[in-house]
């Protein structure tokens, strides 16, 4: 199915399970323990061996040399795997670095070897008993220092503009034009990186944890060099995901390497304090804002510059993105720079760009609210704009609430009550704050497909090789089959994550919601057709509710039209070219208040709430759910989050989660969220949207800007510590 | 202020040399394997009300014990560390992290897993309100946080204080008590305000 | 984790005595420390020593008035022991601001005492560390030193203190009560029980081979206000970056102990006898003799704002 023209009236329309805040339905297994996820299949591969990845101790240079001999030694060690006998290996095109190094080693911890093992104290223990040489060259750790280095990437739109913004600056009456800097950051996810790998003759089967089952495939048959149909990958409980488990990662690689050495499955997870250097973050960026803008803080020129450091061959820190359509102004510029560093892997963390770009943008905001002592609420709605302001009116936004968010938002919240003035606020040891940032996020679309079928019960089955990473798949995917053949929820079956079935969105970049449940409406419409052939009813008549295909005063179950072998049907939506005529984006406000400790700048979150228009909202109960979460990361990423480089051993210090601060339930108060009304008819035929990363966005500029209300200080470089508080308060 | 301050260059060298001797430096490489030491050893547990013998090599974590030896997988490794919570146990009638215990040091002691608190036909009153309130997303800390509500709310009641307590001798309800007890249970998802409601609503029906 | 036998002590004599005559065998209490360090092969005992059965689980009246702590009661029971609450509340609230619920469980009074740093280059066997591997150098020095210690460091090492419940005991005047493997029993108090890093920083305690902690114990109460103020980057679950222990008397005369910024549990007299005097005096006389990183300098002003929220608090109780 192609969706090229804006979406009409059709049967989710009804919203008669779709928009309903429906538990999910993948509780009941999530809250027994019992749903399985990659190092937990006993059921399918009960006899596992046990893999512990080595990691390189050096972030660059050359193994000299590798002895075995102890480790090979040890007790109940059945095999090792190392770029010595691993056999000729390709890179997944998505990679970076390889993920199995040697002898050139590209970043610290990069997987040198796999020793596996009867048990996983063996494992661990004779991996202890691998002896490396390491001969180290001098890399590249500090992105600072080496700023001005910073090249214009390859591919992509680094940088664009219009207008002229350097004469729009120059003239402007009231000017923004600062440094801003966010840390390295890591995803943290629950569940670490775990598979479980088979082989069957030629044919590999990985249990494994990926949110991107298709283009794991993919990448699994190009590094190992077998056909992509010898390769199957199941992931049906993905514990946390957020960008970290997009690609094919080194336990993948060395599970399926490691089980075809030692002839049985093998089973991989990366120890926890392997994962912040082994794999990918996001990376540091330093980001200079200048706005220029009339007395009443209109914008007349906009410019954001970004530097951001990856390994060679890798990639930006996208974070001007959300500047090219945020906001209005004739002059604009926006660019980014790639240094290159011999830190690990950056990649896409929770939206990445408008994540940190956000952090960054909706401060220079409050800044030049405040200049021009304009309320911030005020100023982000006189900058509105409904168009893509680089490509001028010709590109509408599809939708765009901003100033809805804006408006609800601040309502709801009491922003009324905020004292214009900073550090007037106290409320015993606090000083008390108020702050709030526009969240923006861009609106992917990506052809998704699925197969759905009824069977002789009438029990409706939907498979897709969509993945559910806590963002509610299950129950959404269930619901829209629900809607569209008019059964209830909880007579739909969905299973997910299984390259065997049919190629999905996946889930990253926002997009999954939409675009897999677009891709369930596209299968359920083909089914549709087939039932009403069946029931020899014209298709666009027949009306499909309470388990039956009626038409006028007749009607017939899904169970009979079903028949005894069941009815099966499967497509997928696929997009035109509605995402370049209309900009799609998603918008929301935060709101956020704090209390600063008047003595020792501790920083505690008091409430905060926000307002977002994301399209049709699928499942209230979870988007909201999404949409806190985000939030709570935005406060991670305002307060606390930071992988600390070492710039002389170039590796992240604090890898662990003592080390690396994650909120915990302390740290989080009441959140308020709300949905403004919205459908986006150019989107898909679903009018949905993302949600699961708009939260995150401008989450965090809203603590910044709360800080700053609530004390005076302005801190540009995140996160915002006790130390960095007390210090710029003793300046 | 360090005596042994060493050029960047030579610091790498330094790390690639440490990397490699560290085997041989270490104790065990210069001393002989301790005699018996992979000998296995009998553990004996009352896991959910079952019964179980096992053979262990002593360096068995008791989570590694009830999720590879038991395959009862319910309970989660986040971190290995007790950084997380993840694999939140009930031993002996209260929560600790079962990643940083050996089984073998709790033989002949009950333990209690999400497993045994409830199934997916028949759920605890906290399993139960974890649905309800959406209180988990991605599911893996979810075992780990429902063992922890649940012994949080006995805790409680047994007037055990916190580091919110104002009162040491006054131990009552409150949002702040529930958000600090569960704090040794990280949800990078952050379900937090939903865990604690399901928390309140659990509660709330223990006292009617 | 290195293999490693195990066995139940049935004794205290027993153990200590078990302890001493293998070569490389450690006792275990809670494990919460020392499994974490085994996983990383930072610890490689090979015999373990459980002490977890040996009756020294038990919180009684001393004859003096004070308070004698099994070394086996749990960071939990401690902090929840009426006595503990109504007569050392500091303690009560040292214990409570530390690890988590899980961990409290299981942490003992003695492993507490003897948990080592959190020092994130002894973490990573692959750095240099001069606790971890004498002789290797100093990886935090030079590195990412945010978290460690500004008083009581050496050439050698910079590695902080993190225990909480630590801190509360030194500013009460605790002993540690022990045996040795010869069946002697001693108690230290516990200013000496922790050594500085000087230039063995692997050397952390009086402690000698085989010698086990059997009991804490409490000089009789002193009464007055107690406090135990926490600062650290985020509301819970996280070591401290800088706290203060406090007992207040009536005429404004205080002791003060310090966590987070010693390489031991961090008390001084001067400190004490500037406490009428306020905060920023009191700040002043514990802080001298402090060394500082680029990373870790803004502890000194940490330290003062701390004393002084201590302060004004008392102030609006008043
Ligand atoms: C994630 C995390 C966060 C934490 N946060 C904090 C915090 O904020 N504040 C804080 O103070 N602590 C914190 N801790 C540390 C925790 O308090 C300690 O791990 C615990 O107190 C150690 O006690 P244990 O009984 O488990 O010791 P064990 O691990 O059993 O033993 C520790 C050491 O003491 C020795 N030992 C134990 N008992 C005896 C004895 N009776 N005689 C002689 N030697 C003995 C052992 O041989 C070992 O060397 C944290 C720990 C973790 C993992
Ligand atoms: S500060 Fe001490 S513990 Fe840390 S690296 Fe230096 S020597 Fe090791
Ligand atoms: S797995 Fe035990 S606390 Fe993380
Ligand atoms: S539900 Fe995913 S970490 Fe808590």
């Amino acid at each position: 199915m192609k969706f090229d023209t804006p979406a009409g009236p059709n049967p989710i329309d009804r919203g008669r399970v779709i928009g309903i805040p429906h538990d999910r339905i993948d509780g009941p297994a999530k809250v027994t323990g019992s749903a399985p996820y990659a190092y937990e299949r006993h059921d399918a591969a009960p006899n596992a061996a046990y893999g512990w990845m080595v990691g390189s101790a050096i972030a660059k240079g050359r193994i000299a040399a590798m002895d075995l001999r102890a480790a090979e030694a040890a007790p109940g060690v059945l095999g090792i795997v190392t770029h010595a006998n691993a056999g000729k290996l390709g890179k997944g095109s998505m990679n970076t670095a390889p993920l199995l190094g040697g002898p050139q080693i590209d970043h610290y911890e990069q997987a040198v070897a796999l020793v596996i093992a009867d048990t996983f104290e063996n494992a661990r223990d004779a991996a202890k008993l691998v002896r490396i040489d390491y001969a180290a060259a001098d890399g590249k750790f500090d992105l600072a220092a080496d700023q001005a280095k910073g090249v214009k990437p390859d591919g992509g739109d680094p940088d664009t503009a219009a207008g002229d913004f350097e004469a729009g600056f120059a003239k402007a009456a009231v000017k923004v034009d600062q440094r801003y800097t966010t840390p390295d950051q890591s995803h943290a996810m629950m569940e670490p990186h775990a598979t479980t790998a088979a082989w069957n003759g030629d044919k590999l089967t990985l249990w494994t944890s990926n949110q991107m089952i298709a283009w794991g495939v993919g990448e699994v048959a190009k590094t190992l060099g077998i056909p992509k149909d010898n390769v199957r990958l199941v992931s049906p409980y993905i514990g946390g995901g957020f960008g970290s488990k997009l690609f094919l990662r080194a336990d993948a690689l060395l599970a399926a390497l490691g089980a075809k050495q030692v002839g049985r499955p093998v089973k991989v997870a990366l120890a926890r304090h392997q994962i912040p250097n082994n794999t990918t973050h996001r990376p540091a960026t330093i980001q200079r804002i200048r706005i220029g803008a009339d007395k009443d803080g209109v914008i007349d020129a906009i410019g954001h510059e970004v530097w951001s450091g990856d390994l060679p061959g890798g990639g930006p820190e996208t974070a001007a993105m959300q500047t090219r359509l945020l906001y209005r102004g004739p002059n604009r510029m926006t660019a980014h720079r790639l240094v290159t560093l011999n830190l690990p892997e950056g990649n896409a963390m929770r939206a990445p760009g408008e994540a940190v770009g956000l952090l960054a943008l909706e401060v220079a905001m409050d800044e030049l609210a405040e200049a021009c002592g304009v309320d911030p609420v005020e100023l982000r709605i006189r900058n509105d704009v409904q168009y893509d302001p680089e490509a001028g009116p010709q590109r509408p936004f599809s939708s765009r609430k901003l100033v809805e968010c804006l408006r609800a938002g601040a309502d709801h919240f009491g922003w009324a009550k905020r004292n214009p003035k900073p550090g007037q606020v106290r409320d015993g040891r606090w000083l008390v704050g108020m702050g709030v940032a526009a969240a923006f996020r861009n609106n992917l679309v990506q052809k998704s497909g699925a197969r759905i079928g009824v069977d002789a019960k009438g029990r409706v089955i939907v498979e897709t090789d969509m993945t559910d990473i806590g963002t509610g798949t299950y129950t959404i995917v269930a619901q829209t089959a629900a809607e569209m053949l008019g059964v209830p929820l909880d007579q739909v079956t969905v299973r997910l994550g299984d390259s065997r079935f049919p190629v999905s969105a996946g889930s990253g970049g926002q997009w999954g919601a939409n675009s897999s449940t677009a891709g369930v409406y596209a299968a359920a419409m083909a089914l549709r057709a087939k039932l009403a052939e069946q029931a020899g009813y014209p298709a666009d008549q027949a009306l499909f509710e309470d388990g039956l295909v009626k038409l006028d005063n007749k009607s017939q179950t899904l169970a009979s039209l079903a028949g005894r072998d069941g009815l099966w049907a499967e497509d997928s939506m696929d997009y035109g070219d509605l995402d370049k005529r209309y900009a799609q984006a998603t918008f929301g406000a935060h709101f956020c208040e704090v209390g600063v400790d008047i003595d020792t700048a501790e920083v505690r979150v008091r409430r905060m709430a926000g307002a977002f228009a994301a399209g049709r909202i699928l499942n209230p109960k979870s988007a909201r759910s999404q949409v806190i979460g985000a939030m709570t990361m935005g406060v991670g990423a305002a307060l606390m989050e930071a992988l600390d480089v070492d710039t002389r051993f170039g590796f992240f210090v604090n890898h662990d989660m003592a080390e690396y601060m994650v909120p915990v339930h302390a740290d989080i108060p009441q959140q308020d969220v709300l949905f403004v009304d919205e459908l986006d008819d150019k989107s898909s035929p679903m009018k949905a949207k993302g949600v699961g990363e708009l939260g995150i966005c401008g989450a965090g500029a809203a603590v910044a800007n709360a800080i700053y209300n609530a004390t005076g200080l302005r801190l540009r470089d995140y996160p915002l510590t006790i130390d960095k508080l007390l210090k710029a308060q003793a300046a | 202020m360090s005596s042994d301050h060493l050029t960047r260059r030579g610091l790498l060298q330094g790390s690639a040399v440490l990397a490699a001797a560290a085997p041989t430096l270490s104790a065990n490489a210069t001393t002989p394997r301790t005699i018996g030491a992979n000998a296995m050893m009998p553990v004996e547990l009352t896991v959910n009300g079952r019964e179980v013998h096992l053979q262990l090599d002593p360096r068995t974590s008791l989570l590694d014990a009830l999720r590879e030896h038991l395959h009862l997988t319910g309970t989660k490794k986040g971190c290995d560390h007790g950084q997380c919570g993840a694999c939140t146990v009930i031993v002996e009638g209260r929560r600790i992290n079962s990643c940083l215990t050996l089984a073998v040091m709790h033989d002949s002691e009950a333990v209690t897993t999400i497993e045994g608190l409830g199934t997916p036909d028949k759920l605890h009153p906290m399993q139960k309100a974890f649905i309800v309130h959406d209180g988990y997303q991605c599911g893996y800390c979810t075992p780990g946080q429902i063992c922890s509500a649940v012994s949080v709310l006995e805790e409680i009641k047994a007037g055990i204080p916190s580091h919110v307590t104002d009162d040491l001798d006054e131990v009552a309800i409150s949002e702040a008590e529930l958000r600090e007890r569960m704090s040794g249970n990280i949800c990078r998802c952050a379900a937090y305000p939903n865990i604690v409601a399901a928390m309140r609503d659990v509660a709330g029906e223990a006292k009617a | 984790m290195r293999p490693f036998t195990y066995e139940r002590a049935t004794s205290v004599a027993a153990a200590a005595k078990a302890a001493a005559s293998v070569q490389g065998a450690r006792f275990i209490a809670g494990g919460t420390n020392l499994l974490d360090l085994m996983k990383l092969q930072i610890e490689t005992p090979t015999h373990l020593v459980d002490v977890n059965h040996l009756g020294l689980d038990r919180i009684e009246k001393t004859d003096d008035g004070g308070l004698r702590i099994g070394a086996l009661v749990r960071n939990t029971d401690l902090a929840a022991d009426k006595a503990v609450r109504r007569d050392y509340a500091v303690l009560s609230r040292a214990l409570l601001a530390g690890a988590s619920g899980q961990l409290r469980n299981k942490a003992t009074t003695g492993g507490n005492l003897l948990q080592r740093t959190r020092c994130p280059y002894f973490y990573d066997t692959r750095m240099p560390c001069n606790k971890r591997q004498p002789g290797s150098g100093c990886g935090a020095m030079q590195g990412m030193s945010r978290s460690l210690a500004i008083l009581g460091v050496s050439d050698a090492c910079i590695a902080q203190h993190p225990s909480d419940m630590a801190v509360a005991m030194r500013l009460l005047d605790a002993q540690v009560d022990t045996m040795g493997a010869d069946g002697v029993a001693r108690s230290i108090p516990i200013a000496d029980f922790h050594l500085l890093p000087g230039d063995t920083p692997h050397r952390e305690t009086a402690l000698k081979a085989g010698e086990i902690i059997t009991s804490v114990t409490l000089p009789k109460p002193i009464g007055g206000t107690h406090v135990y103020r926490k600062v650290r980057d985020r509301a819970s679950y996280a070591f401290a970056l800088v706290s203060v222990a406090a007992v207040f008397g009536k005429d404004g005369s205080a002791r003060f102990a310090f966590g987070g910024i010693g390489a031991k549990p961090w008390r001084t007299p001067e400190a004490d006898a500037a406490a009428k005097q306020g905060a920023k005096a009191v700040a002043e006389a514990a802080l001298t003799g402090a060394r500082t990183t680029h990373h870790n300098d803004f502890k000194t002003l940490l330290v003062e704002r701390t004393l002084t929220s201590i302060y004004r608090q008392r102030e609006t109780r008043a």
